[in-house]
């Protein structure tokens, strides 16, 4: 699995982190995502698809 | 997927709610024909920003788009956009549109979401803007570049975005509500009070507790508004930001039920293979059990999959959909955003930080219940009080100590 993101267009909403924990994170300051692990586990992957499904800004991409 | 799913699937609105859905169809394996039809004549694009990196110039339109050509052809969608759906027969399974074409379904998802609010008789006059779609937001931006001055009419979210943009731009702003506070509706009067502060720091006039009565014009164009108290307001340009009405026109007489939106149970479905997502929907609340109808982003794209999952289900096996609202507001440097739902409350307690430092958190409650959680620039920290919020949990005598 890969995971990238357009943090520019990132509205620190955390649905990301929400949605898959061990993957994602946000910055203390501004909520901007964090991505812990890019190319994380395969037991990961419903959690990241739904992460990406549900990001309200459509920053996530993920190829399984 | 069930044996008896339904094959042909239907989807009118293509925004987030109706891409959500279509994603999450095929997500969950449903092979069959989906239609995507839309109104519009864009790939399906994002709204939060319009009022926001939009507006200012900060983004092109073309960041909007919520997926890319190549991601929408992957769907394998038959895709109808720029055509309206402006009927609906559920014993015939078909949906009528306006270039005189028929979609036949299986399944139909409602996602045709609302549309701005419009003073009456302000129409299609030049200078006066409503903010929902990329082509309002692109007029409104356009009217800004000359920096005049901007009258806005409503302080909820749009307007009072809308208002710090322009500000920003270099428009003389005056914002108009009939409420005690701009964004009061949502935030109560404590924290609206200190938004009200924040604008007015970045030199935007606030009238408050009045209602406008009507636009002005001179030669056709906009030039200001008349206020209930008898005062007037000069102006170049008027943004009216008084809410929005869901787009269920086309529905009469097809036999489902309109209200506030289209009724559904707490599985989202409407009845008759017909289901809905997004802000047009109005839904049974499962733990309220109250109907709500929510005009939030992600409300769209959760909602959407869970259509997706229960149309596939089948509405005997349909589960209900769950799930705490959230929203958010960026205005100069605030970033404000709400877990679960303000409105209602008879309470509201800061638990962290203050609004003199313009930095908190404050938990609403209702009935002694928390019903809400509002976060000023503390993103990450809010998120913690989710679980609180999802839980109804009680709001505690002096748990602000």
């Amino acid at each position: 699995m890969q995971i990238s993101i357009d943090f520019d267009k990132c509205c620190g909403a955390g649905q990301c982190v929400l949605a898959a924990p061990d993957v994602f994170d946000q910055r203390d300051e501004d909520g901007i995502v964090v991505l812990l692990d890019d190319n994380p586990p395969a037991d990961q992957a419903e959690n990241v698809v739904q992460a990406a499904a549900v990001c309200p800004a459509a920053v996530i991409q993920v190829q399984l | 997927m069930s044996a008896a799913a339904p094959s042909r699937i239907a989807v009118v609105g293509a925004s987030a709610a109706g891409l959500s859905v279509v994603e999450g169809l095929r997500r969950e394996g449903h092979p069959g024909p989906i239609t995507l039809i839309g109104e519009e004549s864009h790939l399906p694009y994002d709204r939060p920003p319009l009022s926001k990196q939009l507006l200012s110039g900060e983004w092109s339109t073309d960041r909007l788009l919520l997926r890319g050509e190549p991601d929408i052809d992957a769907l394998g969608l038959q895709l109808r956009l720029g055509t309206k759906a402006i009927a609906l027969d559920t014993k015939a399974r078909e949906v009528a549109l306006a270039d005189g074409t028929f979609v036949e379904y299986d399944a139909l998802v409602v996602a045709t979401g609302t549309r701005a609010r419009r003073l009456p008789g302000t129409e299609g006059v030049p200078g006066v803007h409503v903010l929902r779609t990329l082509e309002d937001a692109l007029a409104l931006r356009e009217d800004l570049a000359s920096e005049g001055h901007l009258v806005v009419v409503g302080g909820g979210f749009v307007g009072a975005e809308a208002a710090a943009v322009a500000r920003g731009l270099g428009c003389e702003v005056t914002l108009v509500t009939d409420t005690a506070q701009p964004m009061g509706d949502a935030l109560g009067d404590e924290l609206g009070a200190m938004l009200r502060t924040a604008h007015h720091e970045h030199g935007v006039r606030i009238e408050t507790g009045v209602l406008v009565d009507q636009v002005l014009t001179d030669g056709g164009r906009a030039s200001g508004v008349s206020l209930r108290d008898g005062r007037t307001l000069a102006a170049d340009a008027v943004l009216v930001g008084i809410g929005a009405q869901p787009n269920t026109e086309w529905l009469t007489g097809s036999g489902v039920a309109v209200g506030n939106g289209v009724e559904c149970d707490a599985t989202l479905y409407a009845g008759s293979g017909v289901w809905a997502a997004g802000d047009v929907a109005c839904w049974l609340n499962a733990r309220t059990g109250e109907p709500w109808r929510i005009e939030h982003r992600t409300n769209a794209a959760e909602q959407g999959l869970a259509v997706a999952r229960n149309i596939l289900a089948g509405p005997e096996r349909a589960t209900p959909f769950d799930s705490v609202p959230y929203v958010w507001s960026d205005q100069y440097d605030l970033k404000i955003q709400i877990y679960g739902r303000t409105r209602g409350a008879d309470e509201v307690r800061v638990v962290e930080g203050s609004t003199a430092e313009r930095r908190l958190i404050a938990l609403y409650g209702r009935n002694g219940r928390t019903c809400a959680a509002v976060g000023v620039n503390m993103v990450r920290a809010l998120r913690g009080y989710r679980a609180q919020v999802a839980a109804a949990a009680p709001l505690l005598t002096g748990s602000a100590a």
